[in-house]
């Protein structure tokens, strides 16, 4: 009988069902989506920082700025001036980017520290290069300091009967010895292989796939930086899409290049327990002077752009509205319930006058709401994951810019080797994965909406008496 | 079968006391028809309500074979209703969702019948009133007269050894009142049954074998041309 009703009701009463399950469904969709656009932005920030300083890394040790501007030292070209046109000339400056440097120890004092796990250093370079052919006159360079990985500026500068060229990239000197940290950890060897610990000293190169592309440069080739000759035995592609360098080579030599023996632009720390990150970080600010440390929270709180005003909306008004659209669906759907038991106060006093235990009465209208919840869940879920899968196919493309504006002391380009005056900005899709756990929470809530509705409803029916029967009213 | 004494129903809302029944005194035996009639708000749904167990008295006690009713735990009282007695009202009160035959089979359900076994009975007390042809029609698509003999079915599909009514014709036409009483007439003797039916209708009461009176909340009883039914139990 409780089966017969039940589909008797539900079926004849559709409009009724139909009312408090879209309200529901509406709760529940709302939750998916919003919960799996949350989850998308919160792979986006991710992806912006580890893009700054690869994977595994909990902060970032560089030297405690003494100024507020980097003292952008214009670069020297020694050419000499022959008035022979015939004559191509190249030459190649190196520098340190950001010109802040640590002594190779402070890496060993930072790993000794308590609460540290690896401490890997790595020495950012920037590269610029002038060739040319030139009659008379001065070259009016532009260095490429601010931009970002790719290739770089090349403008071609005519002046003076002057013809040359200026090509700027970066390089970034990573420990061989240790691959499991640092910037390269973010790109994947897509051709010819990575470093091996033993390559210290030698002259290999691993180059960037997007700058290999317009360079030209495959697996094999070599490249000659500052008149060193370095063998390119792998690509790599950031994952990202944006890499930390355009070229990597081993510490050892970009130190050489730079003429900086023994010295690192960045300590990239690992901690022991992620959920230990500020102590760890006070323990190394405090034992390792002249350091700034910067943490990937540090860094997530610089991020600015539409990733960071989207990603605050997601958690704070997403969050709410969500939570306040369930609440209301579940009282409407509660509501509901319980009026419709009003108006069949003279069919559940008849039951109950032919017979039927309270109980009975009770199971049947929770039967009903319970069914409702189902349904409604059961709606909500496709509409969310309608939601979610709109969103992740239109992946609207969010743009994160990071702390660059950073006054002395401050995070500034604390991750990022060098360059702290230009912005970082990086354009992200939008996707809103929908994950299990996001599913489960959907069916439990559709499950405790209908109860509650059903506890209503089940309540006042249960206080229904026989004689109600005989009510006129209807 | 049935005797009250001393029966008493008081309704309270707020400081207002309603007495609807004061002091009823009665018996009825077994196979008795008896036809209550009386004013309005006389207190006759409020009897029919405490003989059928569907509410306790307020004061005095209902025996009903011999059990005191207004002592009985609200389980024992359901378990009653279920077996014992079978109730029809005036507009009918069948579930608007349910066929002829699934309403019929609610007054099975509680008695834990088979459902094979409640949908031959169904099928069967809807045959006895006429209505074979329409046991999977819903209330809406069924005649008031119609109805209450689908009502007719669920009240007596259980077999129970009284039938209650209240005004069950008034909200029909005359002619289809009196297929009604002419039916009920004949399966209170067909079964054996004691049969109360509360009603307005002069008419009815005339012919009553025996005739309830009440009036602000106090009943008398007139036996006109007694006659009772041969219970078979
Ligand atoms: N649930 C209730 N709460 C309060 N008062 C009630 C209730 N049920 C009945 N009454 C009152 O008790 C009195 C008797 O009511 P009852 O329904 O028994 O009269 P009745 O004789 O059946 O009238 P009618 O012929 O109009 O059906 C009336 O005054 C009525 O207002
Ligand atoms: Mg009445």
């Amino acid at each position: 009988m409780f089966l017969i009703y039940l589909r008797r009701e539900l079926r004849r009463r559709k409009k009724a069902a139909l009312v408090i399950s879209m309200g529901l469904a509406l709760g529940i969709a709302l939750v998916i989506t919003v919960n799996s656009v949350s989850a998308g932005m919160t792979a986006a920030q991710d992806k912006v920082l580890q893009s700054l300083y690869g994977l595994g890394t909990d902060m970032t040790v560089t030297k405690a700025q003494t100024s507020t501007t980097s003292t952008n030292g214009t670069p020297k070209f020694s050419f000499g001036a022959k008035d022979d046109s015939s004559k191509t000339q190249s030459s190649d400056n190196v520098r340190v980017q950001g010109f802040q440097t640590l002594k190779s120890t402070v890496v060993t004092q930072v790993s000794a520290q308590k609460g540290v796990d690896q401490a890997v250093g790595g020495l950012s370079l920037s590269v610029t290069k002038v060739d040319g052919s030139f009659t008379q006159g001065k070259a009016q360079s532009t260095t490429g300091s601010g931009q970002r990985g790719s290739t770089g500026g090349q403008p071609k500068v005519q002046g003076g009967g002057a013809d040359f060229s200026v090509n700027s990239y970066t390089v970034y000197g990573t420990d061989v010895a240790n691959l499991d940290l640092g910037p390269m950890t973010t790109s994947k060897i897509t051709k010819g292989v990575d470093f091996t610990s033993s390559q210290s000293n030698s002259k290999v190169v691993v180059v960037d796939s997007a700058y290999a592309k317009t360079k030209k440069y495959s697996v094999g080739d070599s490249i000659t930086i500052s008149g060193t000759k370095f063998k390119i035995i792998g690509i790599a592609t950031a994952d990202s899409g944006d890499s930390t360098a355009n070229v990597y080579i081993p510490l050892k030599q970009a130190q050489t290049l730079s003429d900086s023996k023994d010295l690192v632009t960045t300590v990239y720390v690992k901690a022991t327990d992620s959920k230990q990150i500020d102590t760890v970080k006070a323990t190394i600010q405090k034992n390792v002077s002249g350091t700034t440390v910067t943490t990937s929270a540090d860094l997530a709180s610089t991020v600015s752009g539409s990733l960071s005003t989207a990603s605050n909306l997601a958690t704070s008004v997403g969050k709410w509205l969500s939570i306040a659209v369930l609440i209301a669906a579940f009282l409407v759907a509660a509501l509901l319930t319980s009026s419709a038991v009003s108006r069949r106060v003279r069919e559940f006093g008849t039951l109950k006058a032919l017979g039927w235990k309270s109980g009975r009465v009770t199971r049947q209208v929770m039967g009903e709401a319970f069914v409702n919840g189902l349904l409604g869940g059961a709606l909500g879920i496709a509409l969310g994951l309608a939601g979610a899968y709109t969103v992740t196919a239109i992946s609207p493309t969010l743009t994160a810019s990071l702390g660059s504006t950073s006054s002395g002391g401050g995070p500034g380009g604390g991750g990022r080797p060098g360059q702290q005056a230009a912005a970082k900005a990086i354009d992200i899709a939008l996707t809103a994965p929908v994950s299990v756990n996001t599913i489960a929470i959907a069916v439990a809530l559709a499950v405790a909406g209908g109860l509650i509705a059903g506890t209503f409803g089940g309540w006042r029916a249960s206080r229904l008496r026989p004689a109600d029967a005989l009510r006129r009213v209807e | 079968m049935y005797k009250l004494s001393g029966v008493t129903k008081q309704y309270s809302r707020g400081k207002e006391t309603v007495h609807a029944l004061r002091g009823i005194d009665l018996v009825i035996e077994d196979g008795d028809q008896v036809v209550i009639q009386g004013p309005t708000g006389g207190g006759k749904s409020t009897l029919l309500q405490m003989l059928g167990a569907l509410d306790r008295p307020t004061a005095g006690s209902i025996e009903f074979d011999g059990v005191d009713i207004a002592k009985l735990s609200e389980t024992k009282l359901t378990r009653l209703r279920a077996e014992k007695i079978g109730i029809i009202f005036q507009s009918f009160n069948l579930i608007p969702t349910l066929t002829a035959q699934e309403n019929v089979e609610t007054a099975l359900a509680p008695m834990g019948t088979k459902p094979a076994e409640r949908r031959r009975l169904a099928a069967e007390a809807l045959e006895s009133v006429g209505l074979g042809e329409r046991l999977h029609h819903l209330p809406g698509e069924l005649s008031g007269g119609q109805q209450q003999r689908v009502a007719i079915s669920r009240a007596l599909v259980k077999k129970p050894k009284v039938l209650l009514a209240d005004e069950p014709t008034g909200a029909l036409d005359e002619g289809t009142r009196d297929e009604i009483l002419a039916l009920l007439d004949g399966l209170w003797k067909e079964y054996g049954l004691t049969f109360i039916m509360v009603t307005h209708d002069s008419h009815i009461a005339k012919s009553a074998p025996r005739l309830a009176t009440i009036k602000a909340g106090q009943v008398t009883i007139t036996d006109q041309a007694r006659q009772t039914a041969p219970v078979s139990y």
